[in-house]
Order: C-alpha cells, then structure tokens, then sequence
C-alpha cells in the first residue's frame, strides 16, 4: 500500500514554511551555515537553501555539503559504500549549523554526521532540519530542531522522497512492504 | 562497488572499473589530507599489519600514514631483527601474526609472487606493497592517478617509462595499469635492461632515450637496481648517465613540455639530473603526496572483505 505524504504543491509550502523558519531564527545568516547530508539530505538542502536566499533578498549564505560515508558505524556490517563529495569551503568555528536531511530514521546518520563537522571546528551550536520525522523509531537520543512532517511509522514501512529535477513532480510516499 | 578482487596482488587483476573506483575514492581522500584533522574512522574496526620482508622508506611510511589516516590500529614488523632468522617460514610468521586478531596484511617481500603465495594460505586480504622484480600495484596505480591529475585524463597519453625495464616492479605494474587505461606505453633505456618480448604487453621499445623523450607526453624515470644484477649489464654508472640519464637540456630542447616522474629512491646524477628532477615539469614530490591518498583508497575498499577473517 502506497500513502502519499506529500503532493508537490504541499512540499513547496512546507518547505517554504522551513525556510521561513530558519529565517526567523537566524535574521541575516551571518554567523549561521547550513550544510546538507550527502547525498539525500542535499535535495532538500539545496531548494530550502534557495528559498533563504529569496527571503533574505539574495545575500549569501555560507552552503556546504556533508558526505559521512566514513564516520558510519555500521561500515563492514554491510556492502561498502561509494563516498560522496564533501564541500565545506568555509570555516565553521563557532558558526551555527544547520545539518539538513531528508528524512529522520533511527538517528544514526546524524550522530555520524555530527562526528563528521567536529573534524571541520568547533561549532558554537548545530541544529537539525528534516523534512520527514519518523517518531518513536530512534535508537539515539536525537530530535530534530525543524521538522517537515512528523510521522508514526512501523519498522515494515518504508518513507520514500522522490525529488525532481525540475523542481516539478517532487513527493514524499509512505510504502508498506507486503 | 566493491572492487572484483579480494586481495590487491597486481595491477593486471584490476579491471578498468575497479581503478576507476579507487581513483574516486582517493579523490575524498585527498580532499580529507588537506584539513586540520586529516583522519576518518573508516577503520577504527581494522588492525593492520605492514610486514616488510626488504626494505623501505616511502612505501613503508605512505601505508603506514594511510592506515592511521583511516583510523585502523597498524602494527609493523620488518625481517631483520625477526624470528625469520630462525629459520620460521612465510605461512608460519603471517598466521602468528593474524592469530592476535589482524585483519589485513600489507606485505612487501624479495620473492616475485610471494604476495600470490600468501594470499591462497591466510585467510585475510593482502596488499602487495612491493614482490621482488615482479609487481607493485600501489606505486602504478598512484603514478596512473598523479598524470590523471596533472592532465586530466590517462586514456590515449603517450607514457614513456625510461630505465632499468629488467628489474622494475614498478615498470610493469606501470605497464599494466596504463594500457587497462587506454594509455599508450613505451619502454626505453639500455637493450640489456629491457627484457626480450616485452612487446608482447604491447608496449614499444625504444633504445634512444631522446627519441623516446620526444614521443612521450609523460617520462616515468626509473632508478637502476645494482643490488638485483648478478651481472654487469652496462660498463659504468658514469656511461649510463651519459647515454641514458634524462637532463635538463635534453628536456628544455624538446618541442613540448613533457611530465617527469620517478617512483624514487633517485640516483641523482644517474638516471636523471638534479635540475631536471626538481624541475616545475617534475611532479615527483606529487606522486608521495598521492601515494597516501591511493593506499587509503586501496585498503578502504578491500576492507569490505573482512568478513573471510571469520573462524580463524
């Protein structure tokens, strides 16, 4: 069985939603970076990052790209995986950061992630923005800051983002696995 | 994405896709050299042992800094000072070894082949750093990354490597690697230190050095190995450097601007000159710089089959 989450036109308004958000939080992004969790989470990143530029009148926004494939813990449970490219063309010593991912699962990816960015500086303070909240399924005490949409799910089912290249057909469905 | 084989013996096992593979992979790597904290835990699960059976400053240490780069535990052993002398044979002092819970083994041995030996006995994957005059997979596959660096692609570069062809490991894990690449190869230098056939890889021979020069778009300059001839196979050092040696002004008369390489150590003053080897052209000190990152790549993606340790 297939469950649509979100339509097109409802991801746009959430994720402007998001972006407003962040906004709120951060005014002019000087002190502030956001940086998306490869490779998924920089889908996301890269249209929620696109908007804050539109509110915020164009100015620029320090924007970086996480690859965490190394910071894993579970690396010789399954196939290896292929890297992706990390850019952080910037400092993040005692910047704020913004992680961006797609969806929010067991929490895992982010404790990596965050292993990950302490290797770049010290941060001043990291906070999480996720389009999907799986609740109650963390087996790490980590709870996101934004959330798209909170959803209660069971281990079976499976959260499934598509994202479009044009921007057109994005959508969010919850499977179930017969 | 794992790569075809379970150990990295030569660069003739490899397929086009499995380089491809560990040229991207030391793309991220190179990329975590240049931070502040220039190390990930990949392999902080991984216990590593370097057991170098002939010596070895570069190899040695550029396994040893990509091992602890990836957060691996690395232990080291060399033959002089060992139970080796005591008469313990290769099986026996690799099992030992592995039976403190190692996981992968980098091996550097005088014997060409022994990496293929040991790899049929031990139960863990083998990294051959170095078998005698036979291969040296890292060292190819590290100069096959530095010319995709410095020109942007291998596929249809003219390489010349120039030297002691007869008693190189380099020379033809070089071999190998460049023509699964799409690369054309000549091998120059003496006639008696080029062995009879070679042409048979598919690679062209060249006895003049400054032919070759001038057909080449990249010189891998190679070192001769006094300590591997039985015989003499040329008069003096002095006439080799004469008739053989890559110099400046040879280099400087060219038509085009070739790249040099040299895997090292260098004679300086026999197979190339000072002011060529540290020339802007030169991009030897590239090729150490590079040597990490590859042998990261490397032992990164044959740690996925650390699952055959299992029952030992």
């Amino acid at each position: 069985m297939v469950k649509t989450l979100f339509n097109n036109s409802h991801l746009q308004i959430t994720m402007m939603r998001l972006a407003h958000q962040l906004v709120e939080n951060h005014l002019s992004f000087q002190d502030t970076v956001i940086i998306g969790i490869q490779p998924r989470g920089v889908n996301l990143s890269d249209r929620i990052v696109k908007m804050v530029r539109e509110i915020i009148g164009n100015q620029p926004i320090a924007y970086g790209k996480l690859d965490i494939t190394f910071y894993r813990d579970d690396l010789h449970k399954k196939d290896l995986l292929a890297p992706a490219q990390t850019e952080i063309p910037f400092s993040i010593q005692d910047k704020s950061v913004i992680l961006v991912d797609d969806v929010l699962y067991t929490g895992r990816t982010i404790r990596s992630a965050m292993d990950a960015l302490i290797d770049f500086g010290r941060p001043k303070k990291v906070e999480l923005l996720v389009l999907i909240d799986r609740r109650f399924s963390r087996e790490l005490p980590i709870e996101p800051d934004y959330t798209g949409m909170a959803v209660d799910t069971i281990l079976t089912q499976k959260v499934k983002v598509h994202w479009d290249a044009n921007d057109k057909n994005d959508e969010v469905l919850l499977i179930d696995k017969v | 994405m794992p790569l075809s084989v379970k150990h990295l013996l030569g660069t003739n096992e490899l397929t086009g896709n499995d380089m491809e593979q560990i040229f991207l992979t030391a793309d991220n790597f190179k990329q975590v050299l240049k931070r502040d904290i220039k190390k990930v835990p990949a392999l902080r699960d991984t216990t590593i042992a370097n057991i170098f059976f002939e010596n070895s400053t570069r190899t040695r240490l550029s396994f040893e800094l990509a091992e602890k780069r990836l957060g691996a535990d690395v232990v080291n052993f060399s033959a002089s000072g060992s139970s080796v002398s005591k008469g313990e044979t290769l099986i026996d002092t690799v099992n030992n070894i592995l039976a403190m819970k190692v996981d992968m083994v980098v091996m550097r041995h005088s014997a060409s082949g022994a990496p293929w030996f040991l790899s049929q006995h031990i139960n863990c994957a083998v990294i051959n750093a170095g078998d005698g005059t036979n291969q040296h997979p890292t060292q190819a596959l590290l100069d096959a990354f530095s010319i995709r660096e410095r020109l942007g692609s291998v596929v249809g570069r003219r390489v010349a490597i120039i030297g002691d062809i007869m008693h190189s490991r380099v020379a033809l894990s070089n071999i190998y690697c460049l023509l699964r690449l799409g690369a054309e190869v000549m091998v120059a230098g003496p006639p008696t230190l080029i062995p009879k056939h070679i042409q048979s890889l598919g690679v062209k021979t060249e006895y003049n050095v400054r032919k070759a020069l001038e057909w080449c778009e990249v010189a891998n300059v190679l070192r001769i190995q006094l300590e591997r001839m039985q015989k003499p196979l040329f008069s003096t050092l002095r006439e080799y450097a004469l008739y053989y040696g890559v110099t400046k002004d040879m280099l400087d008369s060219l038509s085009k601007e070739i790249v040099i390489m040299h895997p090292g150590p260098i004679n300086r003053g026999v197979e190339i000159s000072s002011d060529a080897a540290d020339s802007k052209q030169s991009i030897i000190l590239n090729q150490v710089e590079n040597g990490v990152a590859i042998r990261m790549a490397v032992i990164y993606l044959l740690s996925g089959n650390r699952g055959l340790n299992v029952g030992i």
